[in-house]
Parts: structure tokens; sequence; C-alpha cells
């Protein structure tokens, strides 16, 4: 049924799907306008619109509202029974940094070397990734692409700072055409006291006292504070001559933004500890702050909200840090955060489970965070927090056209995306895991048995 | 090699490097870990005014469920409270037989491979199961109460297998589920090949090919054949009243193995690709024995008319793909597309948070291939209950099998749905309300320890060095300020 269903709708769509692929190539000749009717508009903007019209052209949001005139010449998808979202925005990937994580060069996502604030991860952003269509069938339009955060080698060498994450549309032919904005926050993996490591000569665990780990903690955040330093007499000379007066240091001039408190450090920690000394060295060294992760936040939270950090939080369907917290204290959290005034979203934290983002946004809500707050926590607050708002998050008139069509609640698990645009062209649904799928349901019967 | 992101993403890490075990990094247990206590006597218990989900027998509404002595006594719509009895009044509630997991790792005390040798069978899992997993709790909460405890994916053939029920509080003995028959694990593609966990520098260990892990099972296949041979020949003579009769020696690597060959060891074998799917359905005909379980086997779509035909049935992630080579061509579609072919599927976690939501993730076959809402619940029900021989006792709610149930707040196949309580055996081994409600006393007896040690480690200063137990600490370790958190020995050597 479904499937018939799914092909049916495919049918319909496909000359528009032709007219995306012929589009990206051409985007200027092709015909952009469209009129969606008669469906329930979720603008998240103000009140669920019952009987709306949303019209998009040239890749933005012409206009919606109820009893809207459709636009001569705008193709027309009657959308009755259905309903409109702004797409989903997953806040934390590694979309086309990392293709099969077990295999190194499929895998750009960590550079090596503690500090490589230059690196920007849109560089290197595969167009041709297979997670791409794969994660915007489950009706996410948008992405932030994270480098460098907490990844180890064997080595047991750990990143300080990781790069430049960007934010991408998911759709387009190349890195141009995909981008949201390049630079959108420096990755920075905040130091842990770590009394456990892996041990390569024994393939093992490996203690370390606690003292010691401390002191090597302290030993990184004190490097760390000299690096930013250098960056801020950098960015001062900068300011004061030209670049024939002092030697060029792409590292720290990449800092500069950072320092200068125009680009916000996007920080990975997740104990109540570190959580804590990550927020107050930002706020000493009067550094911007998004905390990612935040697997305690909610130990935190009037920190977290008196400072107005906002925090970009790991999968809710994470056990607890300790054994003795809480079983569902990852669930409840998101309800927690909210109720202190902490701005949240949820973020994947993955590719192959990006798809998952709007379980975790309802498996919040099953555990009391009022519906509303957690639909904008995977549409309009991660395009807030990362300063993208203007773009994408809602629909409104003259946001770029990022909007998912179903067949009921995009968190909910059974819903289906029947219609996707993505900066105002309709998207194909098609990906690797529907292809195979139709390619082996049709395999005959096997006439010899193989066994 | 680098492994990117595994800090956060613990599920792929599990997939991944589950054959490894390489950062097992337990945490001893607190003060304030939910109580530990097995429930006293079984209690008659009705539920009413729920929404039954029978799984055999369809949906019944505003039905109840009637517990006597551990079984279900009774199943309807107009069933009196007896005297006596405990009611759970359910309205606008849901039940459900208890979520049977196919794969599981929790209540292992230590690593979950003995990754040495590639034909591993002499290592028993009943023999290392942990009462106090932390794990066994979370699971219970997300209403799991039979596990079926693997060992790794090391070995071509790994250890011996147990399939326990999930009774938080009791010790040890009491976990294994009562006469079900024991598993051994196999491990084909990747893993058993050591493609993704070469030590560098390291000799390699035989096999290194899918070619090589065949050679392996069948090797051992044909000593275990010979072993068996060896033994009846000297029962025979032994029958016969011949004195010279000498026993052949007993080999602890082969008895499971003929054990596998009598059928009363059930195999659950690992694997991804189709062509070692259908490699090991080959070898088990030669040897004559089945493939109970196929794990994992995300290429089981393509083959999945040959798994019908051999009778095998298959346990698979819901979402799971790309971690590595041979889940790249996983799809969500695969449980939905070998149940459309005839074969028993079930979803497993593979791991302690993935079993803590196994209802929603079986729910995803509904969009992933278009199973009906009962055709996917029983991918954690009865389907695996079946695939472990204990459908006769679990996987359905029907009078005469055990009380293992659990109650939702809202239709289980919804991510908005919530375990409000998880019975096994009519026993409430978990109940959320009362989780809730204890949660202020915990912390406050945790505070009162932690405030007690710390004042003891004052008084006495080298009580640092003896909490900690580290052999060769050094002497200035006890004048940290910052101390770590508690260890548990210290503390569950104590008051708990």
């Amino acid at each position: 049924m479904k499937r018939l269903k799914w092909i049916e709708l495919s049918v319909a769509s496909a000359a528009a799907a032709c007219s995306f692929f012929l589009g990206a190539s051409a985007q200027a000749q092709t015909p952009t306008t469209y009129a969606l009717t008669h469906a329930k508009i979720f603008t998240l903007a103000g009140a669920p619109i019952e009987d709306g019209t949303l019209v998009i052209r040239d890749g933005k949001i012409a206009a919606v509202g109820p009893n809207l005139e459709v636009p001569s010449g705008a193709q027309v998808i009657d959308a009755k029974g259905l309903q409109i979202y702004p797409g989903l925005f997953d806040p934390l990937t590694q979309m086309g940094l990392s293709e099969i994580s077990a295999v190194n060069a499929t895998v750009d996502s960590s550079e090596t070397g503690a500090y490589n604030p230059d690196v920007v991860a849109a560089t290197a952003v595969f167009p041709s990734s297979e997670h791409i269509p794969v994660t915007r069938a489950a009706g996410i339009t948008e992405v932030l692409v994270a480098p460098g955060s907490g990844g180890f080698d064997f080595s047991g060498s750990r990143g300080v700072i990781g790069g430049q994450a960007s934010a991408i549309h998911l759709a387009g032919w190349t890195i141009n055409e995909m981008l949201i904005k390049r630079s959108v926050a420096m990755v920075l993996t905040w130091p842990t006291i770590q009394t456990a490591s892996f041990d390569v000569a024994t393939f093992s665990r490996k203690d370390k006292p606690f003292t010691e780990a401390k002191q090597d903690y302290e030993k990184q955040v004190n490097e760390l504070t000299d690096y930013l330093d250098r960056a801020r007499h950098y960015a001062q000379a900068m300011g004061h001559g030209g670049p024939s007066d002092f030697q060029r240091d792409v590292k720290l001039e990449a800092l500069a933004p950072v320092v200068r408190g125009q680009l916000p450090l996007l920080i990975f920690a997740d104990r109540a500890r570190d959580i804590r000394n990550a927020v107050e060295y930002c706020d000493k060294q009067k550094l911007r702050m998004i905390l990612a992760g935040g697997g305690e936040a909610y130990k935190v939270k009037d920190l977290l909200r008196s400072k107005g950090i906002p925090v970009i939080l790991r999968p809710t369907l994470t056990l607890p840090e300790e054994e003795d917290d809480a079983y569902d204290s990852l669930l409840t959290q998101p309800a927690e955060l909210a109720a202190a005034g902490v701005k949240f979203a949820f973020g994947s934290f993955d590719n192959s489970f990006a798809r998952r983002l709007g379980q975790q946004a309802a498996n919040a809500v099953a555990y009391g965070l009022p519906y509303e707050e957690a639909l904008k926590a995977v549409t309009l607050y991660p395009a807030q927090i990362l300063g993208v708002s203007d773009q994408v998050g809602t629909l409104e008139t003259g946001k770029v056209a990022n909007i998912i069509v179903t067949n009921g609640d995009p968190l909910e698990l059974t819903t289906d995306v029947k219609f996707l645009f993505i900066k105002g062209q309709q998207t194909s649904l098609d990906n690797r895991h529907l292809r195979l799928y139709e390619k082996y349901s049709n395999r005959p019967k096997p006439t010899t048995g193989a066994n | 090699m680098k492994i990117s992101w595994t800090l956060f993403s613990t599920r792929r890490c599990t997939a991944m490097l589950c054959a490894l075990a390489l950062l097992a990094l337990p945490r001893t247990s607190g003060a304030a870990t939910p109580p530990a206590r097995a429930p006293e006597a079984a209690p008659v218990i009705l539920i009413q005014n729920a929404t039954i989900l029978t799984v055999s027998h369809g949906t019944i509404e505003h039905g109840s469920v009637l517990i006597k002595d551990g079984k279900i006594a009774e199943v309807g719509t107009s069933i009196k409270a007896p005297k006596d009895a405990q009611v759970f009044d359910a309205a606008g509630q849901y039940v459900i037989p208890g979520i049977v997991d196919c794969h599981s790792h929790i209540a292992v005390d230590g690593s979950v491979n003995e990754g040495s040798i590639s034909v591993s069978s002499i290592v028993n899992i009943a023999e290392v199961l942990n009462p106090d997993d932390i794990n066994i709790y979370r699971d219970l909460a997300g209403g799991v109460t039979v596990a079926n405890v693997l060992h790794g994916s090391a070995n071509s053939i790994g250890g011996q297998t147990v399939v326990i029920k999930l009774r938080w509080g009791q010790p040890a003995a009491k976990l294994p589920f009562e006469g079900a028959l024991p598993g051994i694990k196999f491990a084909l593609g990747e893993n058993p090949k050591r493609s993704n966990f070469s030590i560098p520098g390291g000799t390699p260990r035989y096999p290194t090919t899918r070619m090589g892990v065949e050679e392996t099972i069948r090797a051992a296949f044909t000593e275990a054949r010979d072993y068996q041979q060896a033994w009846a020949e000297y029962d025979k003579r032994s029958a016969a009243g011949d004195k010279n009769a000498v026993a052949p020696r007993r080999d602890l690597r082969l008895d499971p193995l003929v054990e596998v060959l009598q059928g009363k060891r059930y195999v659950h074998a690992h694997c991804y690709r189709e062509d070692e799917i259908l490699m090991l359905l080959r070898v088990a005909k030669e040897f004559g024995f089945k493939v109970r379980t196929l794990q994992h086997v995300l290429e089981g779509y393509k083959v999945a008319d040959e798994i019908a035909a051999a009778g095998a049935g298959a346990s698979t992630f819901s979402d799971w793909w790309a971690y590595k080579v041979e889940a790249y061509d996983a799809i969500p579609y695969n449980a939905a597309l070998m149940t459309h072919r005839g074969v028993i599927v079930s979803v497993n976690s593979d791991d302690a948070e993935e079993a803590t939501h196994l209802n929603q993730e079986a729910a995803k076959t509904i969009k992933y291939g278009g199973l009906t809402h009962d055709e996917a619940l029983k991918l954690v029900t009865i389907n695996p209950a079946i695939q472990l021989g204990i459908d006769n006792r679990v996987g359905s709610i029907d009078v005469g099998k055990d009380a293992d149930l659990v109650i939702y707040n809202h239709d289980p196949l919804s991510a908005y749905a919530v375990v409000q309580k998880t019975l096994i055996d009519g026993r409430v081994y978990f109940d959320r309300q009362r989780d809730i409600s204890e949660r202020a006393g915990l912390e406050k007896e945790k505070k009162a320890l932690i405030a007690k040690e710390k004042k003891a480690g004052e008084k006495k200063p080298d009580a640092t060095i003896e909490m900690g137990k580290r052999p060769g600490a050094k002497p200035d370790e006890k004048k940290s300020e910052d101390k770590p958190k508690p260890q548990g020995d210290a503390v569950t050597g104590g008051a708990l």
C-alpha cells in the first residue's frame, strides 16, 4: 500500500523532479514558481494555517496564507490532506565529510594536529555523498557540517580546534550551490580530565592517576590560552598595518573573527564540570560560545541561561553518563532546559543516524517538552543559534524555500515526506536505499536453490 | 587508522568495535543506582481498561489481563478482580508482551570478546553474567524483558551464549531463561577477518578473508564430526561391555559444536553481505545443522528467498548503515522485505541504548516497506521468541504464557510512547512512578555517603589511597583537592 502510494506520487512529481535536475544546472531558465494549495501550514512564525497556500518564486517563499491567489504560470501541487513545515535543520553532522566511517579514505572529518582553525568544512563536502539524498528523504533540508570535533586517532591525540563549520543545503550540483554560509562557527573540543585512555601498545584500556590527568588537562587549557593570545595580538596587528608589516599566519588569521567576537566557538563538552569550565573560560576571554553535546547540560542549566549560552544537544536517545543518573536523564533534559529558559536545538551528531533527528525530538516531547518547542528545536532554533535564521527556519515571505510536505507529524516515526523543496526547487526523494529496495523487491524467485 | 566521532556515536562504536571492546570503561555503582531488589512472591494482578495488543489474536479495546502465579491467567474484556488482587487501572494505556531482544551484550562482566583465537567456542557468556549491570535496568525501563546475550564478533566461531530474563535485583543464577536452548555466536565478514582492527605491526590472525572464514568453520566442524563419531564408537563399545574401550579425550572447544550438530545448541551468526550469508547456509547444509538466526544480516533482503528456504531466522537493525563497507548496502526496508519473502524477522539492538526503544525501531518498518501495525510489533515480540525457541513461554499475550508485559502510555509504535511498567513473571520489575518518587531519597543517600567518605578521608589521609586501590599510586596523589568521584568499591563495600 505504502509503496503504491509513493509510486503514484512520484509519477505525479516526476516531471518536477526532472526539472530540478535540469534546473540545478541551468537555474536561471527553469520555471520556478510553485503554489502548494489546500495544505495545513505550520509556518512556525504564527498559528498554523488550516487551508493555506504557499507560493514559491525564484527559490524564495513569495507568499503564505489562507485564500491566496495562485499566480499565473505557477506549477500547482494540491496538498489537500497534507501538512507543510519548514524543512528540518540538523545542526550537527559530518555530512559529505565522511561516507563510510570505518574506511579512512572516505573520511575527511578530522585534520591531524591539535590546532586547525584554518580548515573549513565546506571545502571537503562531497556533493555526491549517498548520505545526502538519504538524509533529505527524511525531511532534513539543511545541516551544519562540523569538522574535527572530538575525533581521536590511535596515537591518542585529540584535536582542540577542529576548524570552521559550514551550513549547507542538502541539494546542489556543487558546494557553491549548496552553501548557506561557509563559516558559521569555530569548532573546539573542550579538553577533559581523562583518567582512562586507549593504549595502542597493548590494545587495551590504560588508566592514568587523577592528578596526572588533571595536569594534562591544565596544560591543554594553558596552550589554548596561549594560542588565543597569539591570535588576539595577531588580530590587533592586522588592524594596525598591512600584510607587509608582519609575517602572515593563516591559522592565527582564521582565529581573528573568533577573538573579535564575530564568530562563535562551537564547543564540544558533555560533563557538567567541562561545560562549566568552558562557559567560565569563554566568559573570561569574552568569546561567543555555542555548546555542543551537553550530555549534562541540565546540571548547569542556570549557568547556561544566565550567560545566554545556546546548546546543540546530543541525541536524546543516549544513555546517561553515570550509572547512578536517572535512566531518563537525557530524555527529560530538553524539557528541563526549556523550562529554565535555555535555548537549544537537537543535533544528530552523525551522518547515518541523521534521519533520526525527528525521533530524537519526539522522544523529548514524550518526556515533557512542549511539542511546539520540539518542532522549533529542529527548524527555527538551530537556524537562530547558528545565525542563519534570516534565510531558513520558518515559512515566512522572503526566506529560502526549504519546505517539506508530509502526511503527518514530521517528528513521528511513521510519517512520510511526500514533497520536498530545497532552495525553491522540487527535489527528488529518491535515494540509495529506495533504489536498492525497489531493485530487490523485483528480484524474481530463484530457480535453483543456492544452498 | 582514525576513528572519528566514536566518542559521540556510541551506537556506531558498538557495531564497529564491539568486536574488540576497545574502551570498556565500566563505572562501578554509586549510591543512587535504582534499587536492585527482587520483587517478592508473585501477586495476583489485574490490568484493566487497557488497549491490549496481544500479537497472537489481535487488539482488545478496554481489555483486561489477569495474572496469577507469574502466568497470564485470563485475557478478555470483562474479567472481575479476584479478592486480594492488585488492580492496575490502565485507562488510555497500552499493554504489549515483553520485548525480546535477540542480540544483546548487556549483563556481561568485562569484555565480550575472546579475540585471540578464531574458534573460541570454549568460552561461555553464562559464566560471566553480571546481574548488577545498570543496563539491565535501563533496558527494562524500555520494555525489554528477555535478551539473547551474545559474545562479540571477533571470531568465526565465537563463544557460547545465553538467553536471560531481565530480573533486575536477582542474582546471576536467576537471570537465565529456564529451559531456553543455549546458543553459540558465529561471525562472518569484516569483523572475524579483522578488517578494521589490525594492530599496527601485529601478526595477522587467520582468517583474513571471507574464504578463510568459511574454511575456519568447515575445519572446526570437520573436527567436531570426527570427535562426535569417536564418542559414539566409545559409547557403543562401552555399552556392549567392552572393558578395553578408551574414552576419547574430552575437548571443551568441540563439545559445543557437537551440540550444534545434535540440534541442542542454536547458531546465531553475525553476518552482513549476501555472499557470506549463502556461504554459511551452504556450510550448515554440508554438516547437517541449522542456522537458527542470521544476526544483523543487513544484506538479507538480497537473498531473502534463500534464507526463507533454509528456515533461518533473520535478526536485523532498523536503520543502521554506512559505518563500514559491509554496511553500505544496508537499507531500512530490510526487515519488511525479508518479512514479505517469508522469513521470520526480528529487530534487535546490539546496544544497551538501542534496546531502550526497540518498539520505536520496529515501528519504522511501517514507513520503510509498509508492514502492518501487527507485523511491526511482531518484530520485537513473538518473532524473536520464535527465533530463540521460547515462543511457548513468551512473545504474545495468551493464557498460560509467562506474564511478561509492558504497559505504555501511548501506542508503543510511536515515538511518543513511554513505558509505565514492565512485568516479568507477573512481578513488577520496573515502575516509572516508583522510579521517579524514589529519586530524591536516593540522591539524599548518595550525598550522605559521599559526605561520610570525605569525613573519613580527612581523618585518615591514607584512606584516600586505599579507596582508589591503585597499585603504585604516587604519594602526592592524596593531596589532590579535586578528588575524583568515589569509585564504587569504597561505597558498595560498605553501606550497600
